[in-house]
């Protein structure tokens, strides 16, 4: 490839700021069509989906705007993100811990939680892995639960 | 002057109440060890202890929260002056200037002009709280809807012109937070808005998932992962003394940045962040040696230190007098009032004088408890510094859990919170400022319903919004400053203040 070639391929690669301010423009189609059932009123009397429409009218205007003036940004290609792998396996022991809460109560759920990232995202000594993630369940629901009288998910078996 | 006085007095004699001075000094505790924790700021904090806030009598709430939001700002800077880590975002100014400090051997005076700084500056915030707030709230009660849509209007003008990154981008996320805050029913006409079936969204979506999912759990997808601790100093107490020369230096950027801190925090935005900012740049201005800034200059941590807690007690004037919250901190802390079946506003003063004043002795002790409590005990804090962040992130993950949970014991704010997080993880991977969004998402309700009421008032007719006197006022303030925000993009030669204190190189 040559020198030009390789300049106009730099020039035309996706920039940070032009992808967000694109998917901002996205978010904001979405919000006008999904705001369509809502009646708009007129500018004297505001309707319900009044407001919601000026806003993604606004919204993907700064969009627009984002993305016009984004050229000097960072290439989108070039983003770095070392952290993702983690922060999706947390994600998803936090979707787990979610779902299961209320099936198998919050004590559980927590130590189960804590085992999976302690034990095994982090790989640390099964000793600290055991005390964190057996302690902090039961001393977090007994300030919670039995000291603040909040009432937090009980298991079926009655913890 | 004479009710003010028998206010404060009234104010002492419930603040000094050993319940209540152990509520204090708990807050100011608790407060310190979320400051000092990344990822754990003074919202996220204040949020996850909302819960345990609902057992307690509103005075006792209030003045825990309060605690632990003054101790979260002392806590920050600990962080930032001993190790350059920001424990919240308003302590990033004092990173520059006070790690520089610690480097250079001087990280004892560093942390007791920060110490000093915020005692005075929270002191002056406090006095100005207690002279304006009455007098702010009787002129309330002659302010109709259109002052108050003027007034959110306004709001919104300056967080664009004070933002600290792109005005376009804070913006975009303000009416993100605002379009938040439309989910669920409309107040004015009974329409259910964006739930998609979801029944618990009829109520609208809460700011402590919301708060939490964006400041605990995206800086745990961030920050995750961190394996070594930081090397930390560990001052001792006879260090911490100042010279003279840097007390001589410290005292005039300490008056500076209380006075800017408090005018800065009676205005809706994110105040406290923003006058550390503006602080720091005017500090560097005005020094007849701008050379020795970035290199361990005192003023450099004096200055942002005192505006950021000014800034703090300022926010805490409109939220009481009038009932809107200028910041996400203060949005949770009228959450925290309104369990209790207490409407801030400003009928406050005079229907719950105890309440008011109490909360304002509170913040004249809890200055004192952190002043007397922090300093000497700094070396005992700075110990949790050591502890691996691997350790502590699924502490916080699980904290942010049982926090959301328990507000309403509802799954849905769970979830609310998880998404935040997605979301707030992906946003400021891309620069994006997220403090504008949980500023929108309290805001969108009275925007809303004040801006409906004031068109029902005038049949229509936009021109209520300039023939009053204050909203017109407050409009013409408000596109002042818009204007001024939008000069930089239209004349490209111009620099805003941004440029100016090195905060942004581009306006995109």
């Amino acid at each position: 490839m040559t020198q030009d070639a390789a300049q106009v391929t730099q020039k035309r690669r996706l920039r940070s700021d032009q992808f967000s301010g694109l998917m901002l423009v996205a978010f904001a189609i979405f919000v006008g069509w999904a705001n369509r059932v809502y009646p708009f009123g007129s500018f004297q009397a505001p309707g319900p989906g009044f407001m919601p429409l000026a806003l993604a009218i606004f919204i993907g205007a700064m969009g627009l705007l984002i993305a016009a003036g984004g050229a000097r940004s960072l290439p989108l290609t070039e983003m770095r993100w070392p952290e993702a792998k983690r922060a999706a396996m947390i994600v998803l022991a936090t979707v787990v811990t979610v779902v299961a809460l209320e099936g198998i109560g919050y004590r559980l759920a927590i130590t189960v939680l804590l085992i999976f990232l302690l034990g095994v995202i982090e790989r640390k000594p099964l000793r600290m892995v055991a005390i964190l993630s057996i302690s902090f369940p039961l001393l977090s629901y007994y300030i919670v639960a039995d000291w603040l009288l909040v009432p937090l998910p009980l298991s079926p078996w009655g913890f | 002057m004479g009710e003010t006085f028998d206010g404060l007095m009234l104010g002492f004699s419930v603040a000094l109440q050993p319940e209540i001075l152990m509520y204090a000094f708990i807050g100011c505790i608790l407060g310190t060890l979320v400051g000092m924790m990344p990822g754990l700021g003074p919202l996220a904090g204040i949020s996850l202890l909302l819960p345990a806030t609902f057992g307690l009598n509103p005075i006792i709430a209030m003045v825990l929260l309060a605690g632990v939001y003054y101790g979260a700002m002392y806590g920050g800077s600990t962080t930032s002056i001993l190790m350059r880590i920001p424990g919240e975002a308003a302590s990033v100014m004092t990173c520059v200037d006070g790690y520089a400090m610690t480097q250079n051997g001087r990280a004892g005076p560093a942390l007791a002009i920060a110490a000093i700084g915020s005692f005075f500056a929270g002191t002056v915030g406090v006095v100005g709280l207690m002279l304006l707030a009455p007098t702010l709230a009787a002129w309330a009660l002659r302010m109709g809807a259109p002052e108050f849509t003027a007034l959110v209007m306004m709001g919104l003008f300056v967080l664009a012109y004070m933002s600290g990154g792109s005005m376009l981008k804070t913006l975009s996320m303000a009416s993100l937070g605002l379009l938040l805050g439309m989910i669920g029913i409309d107040q004015m006409s009974g329409f259910t808005r964006f739930t998609y079936g979801f029944f618990e969204l009829g109520d609208g979506i809460s700011i402590v998932p919301v708060a939490v999912g964006l400041f605990g759990v995206s800086e745990i997808l961030l920050t995750a992962g961190q394996e070594e601790p930081p090397k930390v100093q560990k001052p001792k107490l006879r260090e911490l003394i100042p010279s003279p020369e840097e007390f001589r230096l410290s005292v005039g950027p300490i008056a500076r940045g209380s006075l800017l801190g408090f005018l800065l925090g009676v205005i809706p935005g994110s105040a406290h962040i923003i006058s550390s900012f503006i602080s720091y740049g005017m500090e560097r201005r005005l020094s007849k040696h701008p050379e020795r800034f970035g290199k361990g200059a005192i003023e450099g941590v004096a200055g942002p230190e005192a505006a950021n807690n000014a800034a703090a007690s300022g926010a805490f004037v409109p939220m009481l007098a009038l009932g809107i919250p200028t910041s996400p901190i203060t949005a949770v802390m009228i959450a925290a009032i309104m369990v209790h079946g207490i409407e801030p506003g400003p009928l406050l003063i005079v229907d719950h004088p105890e309440l008011f004043w109490g909360f304002v002795a509170s913040m004249y002790v809890g200055n004192v408890v952190l002043l007397i409590l922090n300093l000497p005990m700094v070396g005992l804090f700075v110990n949790l510094l050591r502890i691996p962040y691997v350790y502590l992130y699924p502490c916080i993950l699980a904290f942010c859990i049982l926090g959301c949970y328990s507000v309403n014991n509802s799954m849905m704010d769970v979830w609310i919170m998880l998404i935040m997080g997605v979301v707030g993880y992906g946003l400021r991977k891309f620069n994006f400022e997220l403090a504008p969004v949980a500023l929108g998402l309290v805001l969108a309700p009275i925007l809303e319903i004040s801006l409906g009421q004031s068109l029902a008032m005038s049949a229509g007719d936009y021109a209520i919004f300039y023939e009053r006197p204050i909203s017109a006022s407050l409009f013409v303030v408000g596109i002042i400053l818009f204007g001024f925000a939008i000069k930089p993009y239209i004349f490209k030669d111009k620099k805003d203040w941004r440029a100016k204190v090195g905060l942004e190189g581009d306006h995109s």
